[in-house]
């Protein structure tokens, strides 16, 4: 124990947040990935192939269902305030919320995948529907790995094991969370609104 | 590759697990030294066999109808050929470097997430076997290393799977390292050392890590869309449904090109810190150097369809991108220039280091004038998969990016070790790679422009081509044969090399200022940084001519024995993790009867982001070294802590890089 000097901490030399960070690399990298398959998707949404196109699109149930996202974006943002202010129960019940909204958005999304297939836009039957479900699904499976990091801090919470310094936090869950929404935001509008 | 660790020589801290020595600790290191020696040894492995492959394609061509390969397994080796030497070998060595360097060189003790580190590392080694083991399940990948659709999308045979498959694994490995490097550079640099105080090596680290985090993707969403295609029936790239192959080669080049700069910029990195060393004189233009690296990363977004000449994009795109891509030719350029300036009127010492450094610039050179020439539309339309192309990007990736690598290896060998490398052997090694180099490569450039088309397993007899492809396979075997000398001075490094001092060329950078090998913690006491090349100005001051003369002189640096540093703690959850996925790619593979074989790797693959993620480094009882209490990490509710639990916390930023992780998976 000669020396016991710290080789690195969540803090780097000058104070940043090492993994905040990191999150902000990889949700740089994120959006080259959703602005691919979004480019593709431009090219698409003509692509019919004799299926159906965008007339399938019912705007105001996805509406209702963008609208629960974004307030999750909202409760996000409370339950970091509670984090800030270590009030770790008004902490959990605002997890909770974003969760649910979550799931609820996941389930809307669910519901809209199998009325499309019933009215005949799938996967294999045009370039468009490929396009459709492949960009939709993906940010579908990024809002369902968030519900997992939410629910891993609920339940670290309740364990008292969340440590702020350590792992994984709720600003660095959050980040990705509204970044995710964002996200929604563009596709709404390029996929659905711009479209119809 | 054991007896070359730093560790070994070493007392070691007191260990419960015994984890400082054997097989376990290198499977559970998290330790960026030997996860980059990892990193290195692995691709000099693929290396060996991306140039076998390579010998078979020269075998096939040293005759007109050759008769070695059929057109099928021809088509196979120079997809892999290509596949292995871009992704299996220099983008890992650059890696390697990274690895082992860049924490030295910026004064810190380690990466900023080692445990990702190791899984980067762990997802690129399986990742590379499943590429390379198609080879026994139904062939290698054969639709190009660009996999061009619909030619990938259509052919039945599951090859282009594995290729697809295995390119996304390895992108996972390369965009977790490019988060890595770029977190540790941005906030890891030791006090005083401002980013235009650190070593040009680390800059263009840093320039590969962005154009990683930007170009990644967009092959990821190309190899999903082929995927896709293959496995679940959609319709991305079938024109007969609507389907465009045009934005297949936009999506691949627009990865692809940055690409090119992601293999090449290391290299620059590398040959930016030999030079000065070896003209004893600082880098010419420090700024113009990082700038023009900056600048090509920049305009490398901007370039990508001069692949895509005669895709028919219309005369606007074509002027657009000749435009853009005769610019790129200028921070090159600047480089070249800063480079030749570096060595202009210092004291030259031709070590063998030296001498891969200036083979690298004239090659490149060479390289980089026929790139310019393909930015004219017109000739780039005649050139177009022709061997001419071949010869261009030889003369850039391997009489470039190659020589670069080898100048590294031999540069920094004698702080890895503690042994030089033998420079006679070496001085063999860098002769005989440059003729046979340019024996192999230089006559391609008439092949092509005379009609020699590439990937094209025979050429008739009787127009004119059989002395020249006779000349480039002999070429090729004596680049083979360069590689012996290089071999053995490797293998017998630890008992015949000549044991090397801590500064052992007479350094500028911090790398030197540590023992050789370096102490497993790096720098006991963290240095402050007052300048570029504060290691040099500790040693040199200026007369009134402005000539180094010698103020100080460094002792060897004690090797610390005594000392305990509170350092990241070895975890074998990476390697779970990297073997789950892997395990779970050949069950997707196989269909019905593979579907075991995936739910168990899926299984493994979240039990190693579950453990990941629970793995506790301050518990007494947890899988640890940890020796030191008085974390306050229990009662941590209560806000940032700053560095007392330091060692502890970057290595334990758990959930954030397992959270990575089930993104890569999607991502």
């Amino acid at each position: 124990m000669a020396t016991e000097t710290a080789v690195h901490g969540p803090t780097g030399t000058d104070g940043a947040d090492i993994r905040k960070t990191a999150m902000w690399g990889f949700l740089g990298s994120e959006c080259l990935f959703f602005g691919s398959f979004i480019a593709t998707f431009l090219l698409y949404s003509d692509e019919t192939n004799g299926g159906p196109g965008t007339e399938v699109f019912d705007i105001p149930f996805t509406s209702v269902s963008s609208f629960v996202l974004l307030m999750s974006s909202l409760t996000m943002v409370l339950a970091h305030n509670a984090y800030e202010r270590d009030d770790n129960r008004q902490l959990r019940i605002w997890l909770v919320a974003t969760a649910l909204l979550g799931t609820v958005f996941l389930g809307g999304q669910v519901f809209e995948f199998t009325t499309f297939y019933a009215e005949g836009l799938r996967m294999d039957v045009s370039p468009f529907g490929s396009a459709f479900f492949v960009l939709t699904g993906f940010h579908g499976a990024h809002v369902a790995v968030g519900v997992l990091m939410l629910t891993s801090m609920i339940i670290l919470s309740r364990r008292g094991q969340l440590y702020r310094h350590r792992g994984m936090n709720v600003e660095l869950v959050g980040l990705y969370w509204h970044f995710v929404d964002i996200v929604w935001i563009v596709i709404f509008t390029v996929v659905y609104l711009l479209q119809v | 590759m054991a007896t070359l660790t730093p560790e070994a020589t070493e007392v070691q801290e007191p260990d419960e697990h015994g984890s400082r020595g054997g097989l376990w600790s290198w499977i559970t290191t998290v330790d960026h030294k030997r996860i980059g020696l990892m990193y290195g040894g692995t691709a000099m492995f693929f290396f060996l066999l991306g140039g076998i492959e390579a010998l078979f394609i020269r075998l096939q061509l040293a005759v007109p109808d050759g008769t070695v390969l059929t057109s099928d397994q021809y088509n196979q080796l120079f997809t892999m050929h290509g596949t292995t030497m871009v992704f299996l070998v220099i983008m890992p060595l650059a890696a390697a470097f990274g690895n082992y360097l860049i924490p030295i060189m910026i004064g810190a003790r380690d990466v900023a997430f080692p445990r990702m580190n190791a899984m980067s590392f762990w997802v690129f080694l399986f990742g590379g076997i499943f590429l390379s083991s198609s080879f026994f399940l139904g062939g290698f990948p054969d639709g190009g290393w660009f996999g061009y659709a619909p030619l990938s999308t259509q052919s039945e045979v599951i090859r282009m799977d594995f290729w697809a498959l295995g390119l996304l694994i390895l992108g996972i490995a390369s965009l977790a390292g490019a988060v890595n490097f770029t977190t540790t550079i941005f906030t890891m640099r030791a006090p005083g050392m401002t980013m235009f105080k650190m070593p040009v090596f680390v800059w263009m680290q840093l320039v590969v890590a962005f154009l990683l985090l930007f170009s990644l993707p967009v092959i990821t969403v190309a190899l999903f869309e082929v995927f896709f295609d293959r496995n679940f029936g959609t319709l991305f790239y079938d024109p007969a449904a609507g389907g465009d192959p045009i934005l297949y080669q936009h999506l691949f080049w627009l990865f692809g090109h940055p690409e090119v700069y992601i293999l090449i910029l290391p290299s620059m990195g590398i040959v930016s810190e030999v030079l000065p060393v070896f003209s004893r004189k600082p880098l010419f233009g420090y700024q113009f150097v990082v700038f023009a690296g900056a600048a090509i990363a920049l305009l490398g977004f901007g370039v990508w369809a001069h692949h895509m000449f005669t895709s028919g994009l219309g005369p606007v795109a074509e002027s657009a991108f000749s435009l853009t891509t005769m610019f790129i030719a200028v921070p090159t350029g600047i480089k070249i220039f800063n480079w030749l300036g570096t060595t202009w009127g210092g004291k030259i010492s031709l070590k063998t280091p030296m001498l891969f450094a200036l083979g690298f610039i004239a090659m490149f050179t060479i390289g980089g004038l026929s790139g310019v020439t393909h930015s004219v539309v017109p000739a780039d339309t005649q050139q177009t998969d022709s061997y001419y192309v071949v010869a261009h990007f030889h003369y850039v990736l391997f009489g470039g990016a190659m020589f670069g690598i080898f100048a590294g290896v031999y540069y920094w060998w004698p702080k890895i070790s503690g042994r030089y490398l033998s420079e006679a052997l070496g001085k063999w090694h860098f002769w005989l790679m440059l003729l046979g180099f340019n024996l192999t490569f230089a006559p391609q450039h008439w092949l092509g422009l005379w009609g020699m088309a590439r990937r094209t397993a025979v050429y008739p007899p009787d127009i004119g081509l059989e002395t020249l492809n006779m000349v480039s396979t002999i070429g090729a075997f004596l680049i083979a044969v360069s590689m012996l000398p290089f071999l053995y001075a490797m293998l017998t490094n630890h008992r015949k090399g000549e044991p090397a001092p801590a500064d052992a060329w007479d350094g500028r950078t911090l790398e030197w200022s540590v023992s050789s090998p370096p102490p497993h913690h790096n720098f006991h006491e963290v240095p402050t940084v007052e300048a570029i090349d504060d290691f040099w100005h500790r040693k040199y001051g200026e007369d009134e001519e402005g000539r180094a003369v010698r103020i100080a002189t460094i002792p060897e640096p004690e090797r610390f024995t005594d000392a305990y540093i509170h350092l990241p703690s070895p975890s074998y959850y990476p390697i779970m993790l990297a073997a789950g996925l892997v395990l779970a790619a050949y069950g997707f593979l196989f269909g019905p009867i593979g579907i075991p074989l995936l739910i168990v790797g899926a299984l493994v693959l979240f039990g190693g982001i579950f453990g990941w993620a629970q793995e506790d480094p301050d518990h007494p009882m947890g899988d640890h070294d940890d020796h030191h209490g008085g974390h306050d990490d229990h009662e941590a509710e209560t806000g940032p802590v700053e560095d007392e639990a330091g060692a502890a916390e970057g290595e334990t930023a758990g959930d954030p890089e397992a959270a990575e992780v089930v993104e890569g998976e999607d991502a």
